[in-house]
């Protein structure tokens, strides 16, 4: 468990002090992992699947976020060219 | 100790040598069999009918220049042909060659594990595979490698989804993911699962094909495209590890294809008492000459057929053999249900 | 014994690998070392006994969303570098400090979570099958359907959504 907040932690630092936007994409990742830990460490210890389901789910829906993050991410960058996540202010005068 | 230790030593030392010297000797193969297709010789200067072919083309390699290029990112250049490698390499741990033989003794089982995910894990490492290519593509630091990795590693993750669509309708006609199970469940049903699912085995051989970049898919690859494709800037002993890599991973995709559609180490008809004499064969030889086949097919087609261009190639896999995959894989499960 | 120093081994070098993913200046470096943390992670499953869990992790999340990373990184990486310039805007210290606030809160959920032990449950009726994968599959197809169902249009929907976003023009 101190391992899933320990990645938990590292995953959050990442999100919030990058600047390269797939870098932070790839924080929730970090993230998304990090509480698939904690499921499956649980399920281990009180024998019973349903930690290792909702992992799969967990993993499923990750896999659906990435795609079309980068889809957005890639839409983005035709437009403006820039993966800086401070330049992306389209709603800020 | 010694079975827990010694003996799976044992068996990855023999496992990986018999498939780096079968590598070896797969080009002289190839190189062989593509002549005779073409009405000429091959090589036939060393050696008694150019059998230690092998033996000068790995001198001449390991004492060619080592060149990096200048820009090129020196970790994940030297990282690259290794990441190819491995995933080949590692898949033989659940590969099973024979059943539980005796042995000076003892009981040993003719395969270096056998997991219970077994089919899962090759699948899985297979996806890894993809990697190589990628990184020596984008570490050479030039255009043309870029461009073909990136068309290559499309094609392997497209061609990924129908081979593992066919593999699932193989694990719902065997009933587990184990590959000695499949084996078992083949002599069980009396019968080999390439005449049950037909389909499933044509799909698997052509997704073989396209997986392990060989003709006529072998796009990312041609010297007549892209200047040699992903592996222009590599040398030496590198580019050697790249070629050993495609042999290791053909020599993998025959293996897992004997065990899963031709019945492993099951010598033909094993439950007619009459063939009994068959026997005598030890089973690893039945499962070597079947992975053999399968490879001279590979490098028949090769031979025979005219290169795809790249969106036919992609068109291929995503708009005919996964449909295909599914409409297998869906009717395979009304019929079980059926006749359950 | 074994069990415990593989697991420190494990957790240390996931921990490692997250720390460079995350302080690499070069992208694809990072991805790179994501994929490597992805793998120990496969590892970390295997030896909590999770291995059907262990092998989607490598074919799913190290064998196809990286590589989607990849992708998207080597397609965007052929300009200049990015984080170029500092934006004054920015004010990075006070992201260490939430990201403080939200490990100090995490350690008191974890605290007091010892502090007061949670009721004994009993333990649930043994499944009539046996290995890790079947088990999976067992709750996934009876309990837990409809979450799977909705998963899988959930796949769809997204499958469709990258599709729309990535043409040029519809």
């Amino acid at each position: 468990m101190i391992l899933s907040a320990a990645l938990f932690m590292i995953g959050v630092i990442g999100v919030m002090v990058r600047r390269n936007i797939i870098i932070i994409f790839m924080s929730i990742e970090l993230i998304l992992n990090a509480v698939n830990i904690n499921l499956v460490a649980f399920s281990s210890q009180l024998q019973h699947v349903v930690g290792q389901v909702f992992a799969v789910f967990v993993i499923a829906v990750a896999a659906a976020e990435a795609a079309v993050g980068l889809g957005i991410i890639l839409a983005f960058y035709r437009n403006k060219e820039t993966v800086n996540i401070d330049e992306m202010n389209l709603m800020r005068w | 100790m010694i079975d827990s230790f010694v003996i799976p030593l044992l068996k990855i030392a023999i496992v990986l040598n018999a498939t780096l010297v079968g590598v070896t000797y797969m080009v002289l193969l190839e190189r062989k069999v593509i002549a005779w297709a073409q009405s000429r010789l091959g090589p036939m200067r060393v050696g008694p009918y150019g059998i230690l072919q092998p033996v000068a083309d790995a001198i001449k390699l390991m004492i060619k220049e080592d060149i990096t290029p200048t820009r090129a990112d020196k970790w994940v250049f030297t990282a690259a042909p290794i990441i190819s490698m491995v995933p080949a390499l590692i898949t033989y741990a659940v590969i099973p060659f024979g059943p539980t033989v005796n042995l000076f003794g003892r009981q040993v089982a003719l395969s270096i594990t056998d997991i219970n995910i077994g089919l899962l894990y090759v699948v899985s490492v297979a996806s890894v595979g993809v990697y190589g290519i990628i990184l020596a593509g984008y570490s050479s630091n030039s255009k043309y490698p870029l461009l073909a990795s990136l068309r290559a590693s499309a094609q392997l993750i497209s061609y990924e989804v129908a081979v593992t669509l066919t593999l699932v309708s193989v694990i719902l006609m065997a009933g587990s993911l184990s590959m000695v199970s499949i084996v078992r469940a083949q002599e069980i049903q009396h019968v080999w699962f390439a005449f049950v699912q037909p389909l499933a085995f044509v799909i698997f051989f052509i997704g073989g094909l396209a997986e392990t970049n060989r003709a006529p898919f072998d796009m990312p690859e041609a010297e007549q495209e892209l200047t040699g494709g992903f592996h222009t800037e590599y040398s030496g002993m590198r580019f050697a590890l790249f070629f050993l890599a495609e042999y290791a991973n053909m020599i993998v995709v025959s293996s897992v294809a004997t065990t899963l559609f031709l019945g492993g180490w099951l010598r033909p008809f094993p439950n007619v008492a009459a063939l009994g004499f068959l026997d005598i064969i030890p089973s690893w030889t039945w499962f070597l000459a079947k992975s053999f086949v399968f490879l001279y097919v590979f490098i028949w087609v090769r031979a025979t057929l005219p290169r795809y261009r790249y969106d036919q190639l992609m068109a291929i896999g995503w708009k005919l053999l996964i449909p295909l995959a599914i409409a297998n894989l869906v009717i395979t499960g009304i019929v079980k249900v059926m006749l359950l | 014994m074994g069990q415990a120093i593989a697991f420190y081994t494990i957790s240390a070098f996931v921990l490692f690998f997250a720390v460079l993913v995350v302080s690499t200046k070069d992208t694809v470096h990072s991805v790179l070392f994501l994929v490597v943390d992805f793998l120990f992670v496969a590892a970390l499953y295997v030896l909590l006994g999770a291995e059907f869990l262990a092998a989607i992790q490598v074919l799913v999340y190290a064998g196809g969303i990286v590589v989607l990373y990849l992708f998207v990184v080597m397609l965007v990486n052929l300009k200049r570098p990015p984080e170029a310039y500092e934006d004054p805007h920015r004010r990075t210290k006070l992201g260490y400090a939430l990201s403080a606030a939200v490990l100090v809160e995490l350690g008191a959920i974890v605290g007091y979570g010892y502090l007061t032990p949670s009721p004994i449950r009993p333990a649930p009726a043994a499944l009539p099958v046996s290995g890790n994968t079947e088990e999976v599959g067992w709750l996934l197809y009876t309990s837990y359907l409809i979450p799977f169902e909705i998963a899988s249009i959930l796949l769809l929907v997204a499958m469709i959504g990258a599709i729309v976003l990535a043409k040029r023009e519809l």
